[in-house]
């Protein structure tokens, strides 16, 4: 079984909607790691050693986190900065990080529609988030396309639980042994059907 | 000329205060005052009281029995056995020294060798009063001199209820033969024979032992139950009362048995009640005590052999100080510090009194002989703060640590220096992390053991009082950025900060605080930047609470910061708000008077700042709205 490390970025998780509706479902699983950045580290002092420790433990890493201004909260890129350090995670010796598979899970206010060129933010959720997926690729680590859940504003409780529900099948299928092109061919992994049944 | 009771009393109270008033205006300590009105309202100046001096000294003497009580309060017998070495090592080579050497003295003088060994025992007792106020004072309870004076008058103050103890035993073998002007009360222990005068004695001090576990605590608690404060303090002083009439009925001395009763009820939860209680009343006693003894002075007899009296004060003096600087070289005092005991513990002190009127009422002394050593040891306590300021002024400058020793200068130090007043648990806190970033901070303290360790670890350092203008100039205040004051005590923080801040306006000032009203202070000298030493750590003890309850430490991360932010725009907004407290003339009324202030503030800004970002719920209802 793989192990999974859900890196939790959310700088008032406590007024947080849909990422409540998503975290728990998280039963303390033994193979998953729940690790709330902004609660270790309510001064953005990042304790590097650990998190890589915890990098090196797992097998599929999972940046979970709202999308601010088309991009991560501020500790993530304090995190990444932090962690990822020359012949560690990239770099010529930087082989920490390889083979393993790394996916965003995100909440955004705007809906899909407003995603795209014809729409007012002129690009796509996967555009905006090209700087994870070039990191990850610099780690030599697998990209997922992302799951996302969209328009949370006006998102009724039946459709947070349907988010809920997908979110633990990805956790399940992440923690197999799935074929990576399985969940590749896609724009976010939550369209694939094999997450809703 | 005597009249009235009301009278007796307004002569005393009046004498009191005027002339405690005027010692504490000079300097001096308030024993000194209180003597001194003895004298003045004594029959040889003024005349106010007479024959009845020796009643008041014998109802004063309840202010000493009081003191001994607690004093064994205070000695928790855990604490005092943790503490055994320095106490007994220290403390019993100075009072066996004292009283080999002044016995010795005393007996080449001519005198009786019980004469001369009561004498020996009231020349080795120091001046608690004195010196502990010397100690406070200036700061130095922290210092070796001042942590080794704290254990001599320990020791002394529990081996003087062995020489109370003992007065008594020596008197009996000479008190019916010698004079006949002091019928000695009789008591229960005289009248029976030797062996069971022992054994009165061990079952007193056992019945006080008992009664106070089962009769004194579990009285306590149903007095503390009710309520009523007076009758706790009724309470405390049967206690002091009945014990010392126990012990006066057996026949031994009544402050033995307060002190044995202090120490039964020093592990009791009245403990401090006790203590604050009595306190006063002690105080305002042993004033009593020692005006009556100003008032029995004889300066007929003093005026007769003014010669002898100054010879043997000053030998004395000197023969304490020699056993003292001894006591401190045997111990591995430095230089300076020996210097400091020495001179902070040479007097004779009140404890003497005490001896000595007891030994006078038990026929051991005679009028004369008491009288020249009562005035010896006035004179001895007045001296003590002229000769520590001898010390201070030209003796510790020229033979104590070197103010400063020469040591190359590296660049950084030259062009950013920073000089930092203080290397207490505050102030080394702050040299360490300077150091840590190879900033170098010259230090001046006070503490001169302190100092050679630092420069052992190669500190530029500079030892004495940062109040002095000239020693800020030699650590070279005129090219320095910034100097931190990291001092203990507020009022000498006000001093330095005062000091340099006239002189070298320049330098920035960097002080701590130690809470909200030095603050508000150190604001209106004009300061900018003030570091409150509770204000970061109280807040980040509530953020952990706040945590522990389940609020998210980032949020509460960010409600501290917003919260220190607010906190020092009021403190300098209040700070300049005119004073209209200024009578209240209890601390405590001050206090709450200030925390109400800041509550009703905090109310009015509500719960918790304004807050909504990254808030999905709020945009949710923004959005809803339209």
């Amino acid at each position: 079984m793989k192990k999974i490390l859900i890196l939790f970025a959310h700088p008032k998780f406590e007024k947080s909607r849909a990422n409540k509706a998503l975290i728990q479902r998280l039963k303390g699983e033994s193979h998953i790691t729940f690790h709330d950045l902004y609660e270790h580290y309510p001064n953005f002092h990042i304790d590097v050693n650990r998190e890589q420790a915890l990098l090196e433990q797992h097998d599929v890493i999972i940046w979970h986190h709202p999308f601010y201004w088309y991009s991560g909260p501020a500790i993530l890129k304090q995190w990444k900065d932090m962690v990822l350090e020359f012949n560690w995670a990239y770099g010529p010796e930087g082989k920490a990080l390889e083979g393993k598979t790394v996916i965003n899970v995100i909440t955004t206010g705007g809906t899909r529609e407003v995603y795209c060129s014809e729409g007012y933010n002129s690009f796509t959720v996967n555009q905006f988030l090209r700087p994870f997926e070039q990191t990850a690729k610099l780690c030599g680590m697998h990209y997922l396309p992302p799951f996302a859940v969209m328009g949370t504003h006006t998102l009724s409780d039946e459709n947070l639980e349907n988010y809920a529900n997908q979110y633990e099948v990805l956790l399940d299928i992440l923690k197999s042994d799935f074929k990576q092109e399985a969940l590749s061919d896609c724009f976010f992994v939550n369209d694939l059907p094999i997450l809703s049944y | 000329m005597t009249g009235s009771l009301l009278f007796e009393a307004i002569v005393f109270l009046a004498g009191a205060i005027i002339c405690v008033f005027i010692a504490k205006r000079v300097g001096l300590s308030s024993v000194i005052g209180y003597l001194l009105a003895g004298v003045l309202i004594g029959p040889y100046v003024l005349g106010f009281i007479g024959e009845e001096g020796d009643d008041i000294l014998h109802f004063a003497e309840f202010g000493v029995v009081m003191m001994l009580f607690l004093i064994g309060l205070e000695i928790e017998p855990k604490n005092f056995w943790q503490m055994r070495k320095t106490i007994l090592g220290m403390g019993g080579l100075q009072v066996g020294l004292t009283m080999l050497l002044s016995y010795g003295l005393f007996i080449a003088l001519g005198y009786d060798s019980t004469v001369a060994l009561v004498i020996s025992m009231a020349v080795a007792l120091s001046s608690t009063a004195i010196a502990m106020q010397t100690i406070k004072e200036k700061g130095m309870m922290e210092t070796t001199s001042g942590s080794s004076s704290f254990s001599i008058l320990l020791f002394q103050d529990i081996i003087v209820i062995f020489m109370l103890g003992v007065l008594p035993l020596l008197s009996s073998s000479n008190s019916v033969a010698t004079t006949g002007d002091h019928p000695a009360e009789v008591s229960l222990l005289e009248s029976l024979p030797l062996g069971f005068q022992t054994l009165a004695i061990i079952l007193s001090v056992v019945l006080i032992v008992v009664a106070g576990q089962y009769l004194i605590v579990p009285m306590l608690r149903k007095v503390a139950k009710t309520g009523v404060r007076e009758l706790l303090i009724a309470a405390a002083f049967l206690i002091v009362f009945s014990i010392s009439y126990l012990m006066e009925f057996v026949g031994i001395s009544p402050a033995l048995g307060a002190f044995l009763g202090g120490v039964v009820l020093s592990n009791s939860e009245f403990k401090h009640e006790l203590e604050s209680t009595l306190e006063p009343f002690k105080n305002l006693l042993l004033g009593l005590f020692f005006m009556a003894v100003g008032a029995s002075i004889n300066f007929i007899v003093i005026a007769k052999s003014p010669l002898t009296i100054g010879g043997i004060l000053i030998s004395v003096i000197a023969l304490k100080a020699i056993v003292l600087f001894v006591v401190g070289h045997i111990f591995k005092l430095k230089l300076d510090q020996k210097l400091l005991l020495t001179f902070n513990l040479s007097q004779i002190g009140e404890f003497a009194f005490v001896l000595l009127s007891f030994a006078f009422g038990l026929n051991i002394l005679e009028q004369e002989q008491m009288d020249i050593l009562l005035v010896i040891t006035a004179l001895s306590m007045s001296l003590s703060p002229i000769l520590g300021m001898l010390n201070e002024r030209f003796i510790l400058p020229k033979v104590g640590t070197k103010e400063s020793i020469k040591r190359p200068m590296d660049h950084i130090a030259k062009s950013q220096k920073v000089i930092l007043v203080g290397f207490g648990h505050f102030g080394s806190t702050v040299g360490r992390f300077l150091r840590s970033h190879g900033v170098e901070a010259t230090i001046l303290d006070f503490d001169s053991n302190r100092v050679d360790f630092l420069r052992k670890m190669g500190f530029e350092v500079y030892y004495g009082d940062a109040t002095r203008l000239d020693l800020l100039e030699s650590a070279g205040i005129a090219e320095a950025k910034i100097l931190i004051c990291a001092i203990d005590n507020p009022s000498v923080t006000k001093k330095v900060t005062q000091l340099v801040k006239d002189n070298y306006p320049q330098v920035e000032l960097m002080i701590r605080a130690k809470n909200r009203y030095d603050a508000y202070d150190l604001v209106n000298l004009g300061i900018e930047n003030i570091y409150r030493e509770s204000l970061d750590t109280s807040l980040a003890l509530a953020s952990d609470v706040l945590n522990k309850l389940g609020f998210r430490k980032y949020t509460v991360a960010r409600q501290a910061q917003n919260f220190i932010k607010y906190d020092e725009e009021s403190l300098r907004r209040l700070a300049k708000q005119p004073k209209r407290d200024e009578d209240y003339i209890f601390e405590a009324r001050k206090e709450l008077a200030e925390q109400e202030k800041l509550l009703e503030e905090d109310f009015k800004r509500g719960i918790v700042e304004l807050d909504n970002h990254w808030d999905s719920e709020h945009i949710r209802k923004q959005l809803k709205k339209k």
